[in-house]
């Protein structure tokens, strides 16, 4: 039984192993409240440059409001308080001088099920493009291509760029919803359970995906899956109740857990 | 005890089926029924000339509708001209804008909206509106005008079909998934980039259907409209005119109709041809909407 | 963020509020209106009495014959259009479940029944009543007001019994009830909160409702005491008396129009309290 002294110089080992890595976002002490309850306690963490970090834990433990809060999405639900601060490549997401919508540009979103603009799929990915000012159609002709490419959509949809996106199957949506988030040249792609509602195959294009994109990327995936959570992570952050309990490398997290809760957790979720 | 749960049960069952078919051929009766008492005029004059000739003379057996058809759509058209707009932004506001207990808020104030008689805004609309437009719209556009006009019963109209339009924009609004402007705003869209791309576009069948269903909730308006309009019989020129809608036609001739020959048949002809229009745009725009929740 | 997306967002904000707000102040200068130009006129006279001898010349006199006779009118009417609309509500959502295609088309039918203007059902009714050789009645209002707000009523009751699961029905049949019994004893019940806003909202369409009983209820100086007589009714007492040249009269529409609003006003926010919160 290690003591509680070691347990502690473990963890600071475990800071420092990411912190090696070059950070694109750092949390510190961020608490939402919502109407009298704590969602998110006194989160302070560190996620670093193109690598997978996955938010692990049960539904519920406020992984998917940590995502939101990291575009500021968060605004949209009046109820939700904010405290702490965030910041990316440095700059504070909440200071209120900065333009929120170069902010959230910055990242890529992708969502439990796929919701798709109601527009065409050639539209779909132009959308954020003309948002940004581009308005040469010959650049963002190419982007579509680029990017419908880049998540393997394009040949089957390259005959029928001008048809309605809704009528894509559900793989489908989710992989243009992807692209149509790397349109806008984001750093960071932030994937709140992408696969939950997608069959087996399309999960496996997306998690394909993923891997390929984290050269360029840094990706944050939210998953309650363990299996896909050890197939894609590089870094986990585990957490349980509104709190962090812990974070590390992925094969630290899964071979060598430390607190009772992660350890529970791995052995129900195998 | 058995057999008299059982045919009170059959007894009830009937009678819950009687009253549903009931209410099934109710229309169908209407419809008949205004059938055929128009069948008079509909017999001595044709058709044509019925709904195109502006030559009313009911004691010379003439009863040409075109003004009144005109008067009835020039006022519908302008009051949706005024209240569409007002609507749309509000839903946009109360849904996507404004803290939730002003949305609370404003739920009373359409209830009540919705159910001030329409003989109350009549009253409001000959104490307000007609001096207004007659002493201040008309003059600022040298008009000569006594206010008695088409534009008054259009404001009139526009305020009495606020709740009604805005309640259905409202439901459109509410029913567009949160994610699909998240998905939107983390590409990078304001607020209203996402209302102006995104949410109109999604909306526009529940939209559209809004403005179909407050439209034809106006055409058939009565008593409010025939207090301020004036009620000449003539093809309007201008939205300072007087004029005389459809309805206000049927209410205001009630009572001498039975003195002359035909003209209760043509009263009739009226209402049926109110119910035919009325019918036939709340079946295209109800359809649109049920359509459209079946996506 | 350029200039002119900062500024478009600011001002279809500021535009969007603006509309908001003229909508309320629409609302408020209406009741306004109306209370500053009857209020003055309210008296217990106008409340309690029947029009005298030259009341259509200012003299004495009240409007007692139409609030009696629109209250008959409305009360009779939601009762008539109730008797119909429970079963019809009921025999839909407990015997037509199984045909959600059929139910679809009712509903439908419904909704498109609620748009046909009330001079219609004025225009029809005032035609039956011809036909079978009828005089203008109470009855007569009755019977028009009901069939235009049957449709309302239906549609309201069965949003509420829509709601209720369809295991509570199961259950009830378990327990080796009848149809009958299940739909009276255990949707009724369920449902009754959802009822009294639906029976609130008709009753307020029917007692403002003018263009239908123009043409079928006549006007009378004198409360009825039989629904074979003809009856005043409020919209319709504004609706005269405001045409009046004497201002002694008009005043009396203005009352008039106070008291009518006053009902509605009470109704509305009774209906909106007594909604089920969802």
């Amino acid at each position: 039984m290690p003591s509680t002294i070691e347990t502690m110089q473990e963890s600071n080992i475990k800071v420092e192993s990411i912190s090696a890595n070059v950070p694109i976002i750092e949390i510190d002490k961020l608490n939402v409240y919502s109407k009298g309850s704590h969602l998110l306690k006194n989160i302070s963490t560190v996620i670093p440059k193109n690598k997978i970090t996955v938010l692990l834990g049960p539904s519920g433990c406020g992984k998917t409001t940590l995502l939101k809060c990291l575009n500021r999405l968060t605004d949209l639900y009046p109820e939700l308080k904010v405290k702490g601060s965030i910041r990316i490549d440095g700059e504070d997401i909440f200071d209120s001088g900065k333009d929120i919508t170069t902010i959230r540009q910055k990242m890529g979103l992708l969502l439990q099920r796929p919701y798709p603009l109601p527009m065409s799929i050639y539209e779909n990915i132009a959308y954020g493009l003309k948002l940004k000012g581009v308005r040469n159609k010959k650049i963002i002709s190419e982007k579509v291509e680029k990017h419908l490419r880049e998540v393997a959509l394009w040949d089957e949809v390259k005959d029928r760029l001008k048809t309605s996106a809704q009528r894509l199957s559900i793989g489908q949506q989710q992989r243009l919803c992807l692209a149509r988030g790397l349109a806008v040249e984001p750093e960071i792609i932030l994937a709140d359970e992408p696969s939950s509602a997608l069959d087996p195959i399309s999960s496996r294009v997306i998690e394909e995906e993923f891997i390929k994109l984290k050269s360029d990327y840094t990706i944050i995936l939210v998953t309650h899956i363990l299996r896909q959570a050890k197939r894609l992570a590089d870094n986990v952050i585990f957490m349980y109740y509104g709190e962090i309990v812990e974070s590390g490398p992925a094969e630290q997290i899964f071979e060598n857990p430390q607190s009772e809760i992660l350890k529970e957790y791995l052995k129900v979720g195998h | 005890m058995i057999l008299s749960r059982r045919l009170i049960d059959s007894i009830s069952s009937k009678w819950m089926l009687a009253c549903l078919t009931f209410c099934l051929l109710l229309p169908l009766a209407i419809g008949a029924g205004l059938v055929f008492k128009s069948m008079p005029l509909l017999s001595s004059h044709k058709l044509s000339e019925l709904l195109f000739s502006s030559e009313w003379y009911p004691s010379d057996n003439q009863f040409g509708f075109w003004p009144f058809i005109v008067t009835s759509v020039w006022v519908t058209v302008l009051a949706l001209i005024i209240s569409c707009p007002l609507c749309l932004l509000a839903s946009i506001y109360l849904t996507q804008f404004a803290p939730k207990w002003f949305l609370k808020f404003m739920r009373p104030v359409i209830d009540i909206l919705a159910g001030i008689p329409s003989v109350v805004y009549g009253v409001w609309g000959l104490l307000i509106i007609v001096p207004f437009v007659g002493d201040k719209l008309a003059p600022f556009f040298h008009a000569d005008s006594l206010g008695y006009s088409i534009l008054a019963g259009a404001i009139v109209l526009a305020v009495m079909t606020i709740p009604y339009i805005l309640n259905m924009l409202l439901e459109v609004f509410r029913q567009i998934p949160v994610e699909l402007g998240e998905a939107s705003l983390s590409l990078g869209a304001t607020k209203w980039e996402t209302i102006k791309h995104i949410f109109l576009r999604k909306g526009s069948s529940g939209i559209l259907s809004a403005f179909g269903l407050g439209f034809s909730k106006a055409l058939g308006e009565t008593i409010a409209v025939l207090m301020v309009i004036g009620n000449v019989i003539q093809i309007p020129q201008s939205v300072f005119d007087s004029g005389y809608t459809l309805p206000g036609l049927i209410a205001n001739n009630y009572g001498e109709m039975m003195s002359i020959p035909s003209y209760d048949s043509a009263l009739m002809f009226g209402a049926l041809l109110l119910f035919a229009i009325i019918i036939v745009i709340n079946v295209i725009f109800r359809y649109i909407i049920y359509k459209s929740e079946l996506v | 963020m350029t200039f002119r997306r900062k500024y478009e967002e600011k001002f279809f904000r500021g535009l969007s509020f603006l509309f908001t707000a003229i909508i309320v102040f629409v609302l408020v200068q209406i009741i306004w209106t109306i209370a500053k130009k009857g209020v003055p006129s309210l008296s217990w006279q106008i409340v309690s009495q029947e029009p005298k001898g030259g009341y259509y010349f200012g003299k004495e006199g009240g409007i007692l014959n139409a609030i009696a006779g629109s209250f008959y009118l409305a009360v009779s009417a939601t009762v008539l259009a109730f008797v119909i609309s429970l079963p019809v509500a009921l025999f839909m959502n407990i015997y037509l479940i199984k045909y959600q295609r059929l139910l679809i088309g009712i509903r439908f039918f419904l909704d498109v029944l609620w748009g046909v203007p009330s001079i219609v059902y004025g225009a029809f009714g005032f035609t039956l009543l011809m036909y079978l050789g009828y005089r203008n009645s109470l009855g007569a209002g009755v019977v028009t007001v009901a069939a235009m707000i049957t449709p309302i009523m239906i549609r309201a009751m069965d949003e509420v019994l829509k709601t209720i699961p369809i295991g509570l029905q199961e259950a009830s049949y378990a327990l080796g009830s009848t149809k009958t019994e299940t739909a009276y004893k255990i949707f009724f019940r369920e449902a009754l909160p959802g009822f009294a806003t639906a029976i609130l909202l008709a009753f307020g369409r029917g007692i403002g409702d003018a263009a239908s009983v123009l043409f079928t209820a006549g006007y009378t100086d004198y409360v009825p005491r039989s629904f074979s007589e003809p009856t005043a009714t409020l919209p319709l007492a504004i609706f005269f008396q405001l045409s009046s040249p004497i201002e002694e009269v008009q005043n009396r529409a203005y009352a008039a129009a106070v008291i009518l609003t006053l009902i509605v006003l009470v109704l509305s926010i009774s209906a909106r309290m007594l909604k089920p919160k969802k």
